[in-house]
């Protein structure tokens, strides 16, 4: 007598499906393995490694001038900011202050890298979603940024221009007049952003009340960046701790409360009118000056451990160094935003459809390098 | 908000084990490796110190001792405090886990597994993180050696 | 119709004429078949072409890119090069792959779009087949495009390729409703199915304008489910290249995903030209009222060039939707068929037999 079992077809099966490495909404060489009950997430685990570099190991046989250029290659979109924040550290080990140049000038780096990457966020989130128009006008506006740096830094993505001491060369004479070119040009060109995307009713509907996360959950998984503060976590840098030139400009703090995928899309789109706020008021006031400290050409940390954060354009960007007294770091820890914001996705995505999935991951503005390292 | 000061002593009076380090950018305190997970929620749930974001974890291999490095920030309180703990066991380094606090250290304790070897209990996920599954030995360990591919100083 | 120069059933008499007098009637049949095949044909591949170009332009005008006009003048070669890269490419079929079923997948979809535009009347006698059911027949026959797909999706062994065809499957028999209903409006309205009757019906004015309002409303229906029927635009869910990198058609190279690209851009002129001749009057010229020298002047121009006219302005349009609007999602999607497009639609069809009855429209 054989007994007799009563299969459902379906039920408590899982199509288990692999999105990326190679896949055009992970944004890089990230792999989601997603167990689907039809078109519905039940889990999401994510992988990463495909592009570990080993940085924090390379930095331990480098000397903090190297490491600079290494830093660039993290979060490859927010590179001024990295540099920054290894250069801040150094410089507050050493107990040395830059002249006020090159405060000035760092800080309109960081804004002018803030809104390129949000530009280049912006355009890929609408393509996430299928609008494929956003990609080109987010591309069109971030080039003017990319000149800028161009001509000042000689590299458009990957500069290494913010070293320990100041900036590795003087700014291009043009570079307060390409910025003030650049101003009212993307004043009016931030409205479209709007006309295009945000009033879109499908966008609405695609994005409201989708990846809802509450401001506890953000901060016991560590979200920071705009990520955090669209679930109403204050958690500006810029703000709590002000470094280079924060402290004497006027910008908000953008938080939103909802929490969900449109309130992360919102704040991003307020920071890009900040950013432009901020670089109003500093472009008149580049004092003249050094660009530069001198600085002894080894750099010898004293001993003892070292943190400093600073904001990039996904977050918090912390760096932890123990040094020994020598020219190396005896270990060097990157916090870095992505890292922490990357692991919440399964939470946030449980029981969406895979497109919210891509919708979710979009609005955490992943960069993989930047989870890597 | 409290001053520096003002924590350590708070810090001394709920973990009376607790040793601190001088002249430091934070305030240091090294914790016996036993005491961890009950300090974590100590430091989490006591009203005065309310420490609800861990923004950074490292694992710190300082060739004779291996130690992990909590950077904890109060988000109502706005202090920040960096808890150690230490131990000297190369072979089979071990620590609790506070991913159950933090959910944010799970990562974290990935990373230090995958990178230095320590492995965490009660961990709910503890598999290699950027590395393969078959990788042998831990790079961030100072006596790692890989002729080819990691440059020498 | 004022000008008989412009009455294509004379040119086509003449030929039949010509044949009948040097073969039998089994070979002039043969002979007509094999010309009418020939002519559509090469009128697929052309338009193919010539589709695939306008789509180009189009996004890059609305995207503010200059790409496209730099192979040639005016970038014309351009479709050329894809064209050629396309027939070079090596066809791959993947491992474990249903490969009968993955090669009958593509000429499924084309042949599906081959055989409707076969009905369509392109200008007064230019069409090839006219019989009493030819809306009837086109709905029947484009809809078979869809087996194709989930042939394409259950054959190629990949999971997002079957996510893909199914996805494809519960859009297509949705909106199918929608695209019937809403043509019934015409139908209630002409009286018949014939599209040569449907046409000549509007010789006095165009049945978006003769309809009142249900008929426009059946039109602006007509054009949103004819987009979500193509996999076009905001509805391209089953290709849906952020979500599932190309949907059905995922592991398709070469020549085989060609079809599948050439059927799109042809399901979209159907839709196109469906809209054309059921809603905007087919070939007939725009007519005003009593402007008598306006109404000459619109006759001049011939009635091919009317159909082509209006069938690329619905394309303009429905090229718009594609990239402008962010995508919907799937239960989105369904959302908006079942409740708001249909029960919309049959209160319209309800509507439209009122006024039929009564005699209220024009």
């Amino acid at each position: 007598m054989v007994e007799k079992s009563e299969v459902i077809l379906g039920e408590n099966e899982h199509l288990r499906i692999n999105m990326g490495p190679q896949h055009p909404s992970t944004h890089g060489v990230l792999r989601f393995e997603l167990d689907l009950r039809g078109e519905i997430v039940d889990q999401v685990i994510p992988h990463c490694g495909y592009i570990h570099r080993g940085i924090e190991k390379m930095s331990e046989a480098n000397t903090y001038q190297q490491i600079i250029h290494l830093t660039d290659r993290m979060d490859y979109l927010s590179a001024h900011q990295n540099n920054e924040a290894m250069s801040l550290l150094v410089e507050k080990a050493l107990g040395i202050e830059v002249p006020e140049r090159v405060k000035v000038i760092r800080t309109i780096l960081s804004e002018l890298s803030r809104l390129q990457s949000h530009e280049l966020w912006w355009a890929a989130f609408g393509m996430d979603l299928g609008a494929l128009t956003t990609f080109f006008y987010g591309l069109r506006d971030r080039e003017r940024i990319l000149d800028i740096f161009e001509e000042s830094f000689g590299s458009r993505l990957l500069h290494s221009y913010i070293c320990p001491g100041g900036l590795m060369n003087d700014v291009h004479p043009n570079f307060k007049s390409r910025i003030k070119e650049f101003i009212p040009y993307f004043r009016k060109k931030l409205p479209e952003y709007d006309q295009l995307l945000t009033g879109n009713i499908i966008f609405m509907e695609r994005s409201k009340n989708i990846g809802l996360l509450t401001r506890e959950e953000a901060i016991a998984f560590g979200i920071t960046g705009p990520s955090g503060r669209g679930s109403g976590f204050s958690c500006d840098v810029r703000k709590h701790e002000p470094y280079s030139a924060y402290d004497r400009v006027d910008f908000k703090e953008i938080l939103y409360t909802e929490g969900d995928t449109y309130a992360r899309y919102r704040v991003r789109i307020d920071e890009m009118w900040e950013s432009l706020r901020i670089l109003e008021q500093l472009v008149d006031q580049i004092p003249d000056g050094d660009y530069t400290v001198k600085m002894k050409p080894i750099i010898k940390l004293p001993e003892g451990e070292y943190y400093q954060r600073v904001e990039t354009a996904r977050g918090e960007l912390g760096v932890y160094v123990v040094s020994t007294g020598d020219k190396y770091p005896e270990r060097i820890h990157f916090r870095t935003p992505n890292f922490s914001n990357l692991f919440v996705i399964d939470k946030l995505a449980r029981g969406h459809k895979i497109a919210d999935l891509v919708a979710i991951s979009g609005s955490l503005d992943l960069v993989i390098p930047d989870i890597d390292r | 908000m409290m001053d520096n000061t003002q924590l350590q002593q708070t810090i001394g009076r709920l973990i009376p084990r607790a040793v601190f380090n001088q002249n430091t950018q934070f305030v240091e305190v090294v914790i016996p490796a036993d005491g961890l997970h009950q300090t974590a929620q100590l430091l989490k749930e006591n009203p005065e110190t309310k420490f609800d974001f861990l923004f950074n974890l490292t694992g710190v291999d300082s060739k004779n001792e291996l130690r992990m490095v909590y950077h904890l920030r109060s988000t109502l309180l706005k202090h920040t405090l960096v808890v150690k703990v230490v131990t000297t066991d190369r072979q089979n380094p071990e620590f609790a886990s506070v991913s159950d606090i933090w959910p944010a250290a799970n990562p974290f304790e990935r990373e230090a597994y995958d990178l230095l070897g320590i492995r965490f209990t009660n961990h709910p996920d503890l598999r290699r993180l950027f590395l393969e599954e078959d990788f042998q030995g831990f790079p961030l360990r100072k006596d790692f050696v890989d002729p080819i591919n990691i440059v020498e100083k | 119709m004022k000008f008989s120069i412009y009455d294509f059933s004379s040119f086509t008499q003449s030929i039949h004429e010509l044949l009948t007098g040097v073969m039998s009637p089994t070979w002039v049949f043969i002979t007509e078949l094999a010309i009418v095949g020939l002519i559509f044909l090469l009128f697929y591949a052309v338009l193919g072409l010539f589709l695939v170009y306008l789509e180009r332009r189009v996004c890059a005008f609305i995207q503010n890119r200059l790409g496209p006009n730099r192979v040639g003048p005016q970038g014309i070669f351009q479709t050329i090069a894809d064209l050629i890269k396309l027939l070079f490419k090596e066809l791959f079929v993947v491992k474990n792959a249903d490969k009968f079923l993955f090669n009958l997948a593509p000429f499924v979809v084309i042949i599906a779009s081959l055989m409707a535009i076969g009905a369509l009347p392109y200008a007064k006698g230019l069409q090839a087949l006219d019989f009493n059911i030819g809306l009837f027949y086109i709905i029947a026959v484009t809809s078979l495009g869809v087996v194709g797909i989930l042939l394409a999706g259950w054959s190629s062994n990949s999971k997002y390729s079957l996510l893909g065809a199914m996805r494809s499957g519960a859009q297509i028999i949705s909106y199918e409703l929608s695209v019937g209903l809403s043509l019934l409006a015409i139908i209630i309205f002409a009286g018949s199915m014939q599209l040569s009757v449907i046409v000549e019906s509007q010789a006095n004015g165009w049945w978006i304008f003769k309809g009142h309002i249900p008929a426009f409303i059946a039109f602006v229906i007509f054009l949103i489910a004819a987009t979500a029927e193509t996999n076009r635009g905001p509805f391209d869910l089953a290709e849906a290249e952020s979500e599932l990198t190309a949907g059905f058609h995922t592991e398709y190279t070469g020549i085989r995903f060609a079809f599948f690209f050439l059927a799109e851009y042809m399901n979209m002129f159907l839709a196109a030209a469906l809209a054309t001749t059921v809603f905007l009057g087919g070939w007939m010229p725009l007519h005003f009222g009593n402007f008598e020298t306006f109404n000459r002047i619109m006759d001049f121009v011939p009635p091919i060039v009317w159909f082509f006219g209006k069938t690329f302005v619905v394309i303009y349009i429905i090229m718009l939707f594609k990239w402008t609007f962010p995508r919907l999602r799937i239960d989105q999607l369904l959302t908006l068929e079942w409740k708001y497009l249909l029960p919309i639609n049959l209160v319209n069809i309800v509507l439209i037999a009122f006024l039929v009855l009564m005699g209220w429209h024009f």
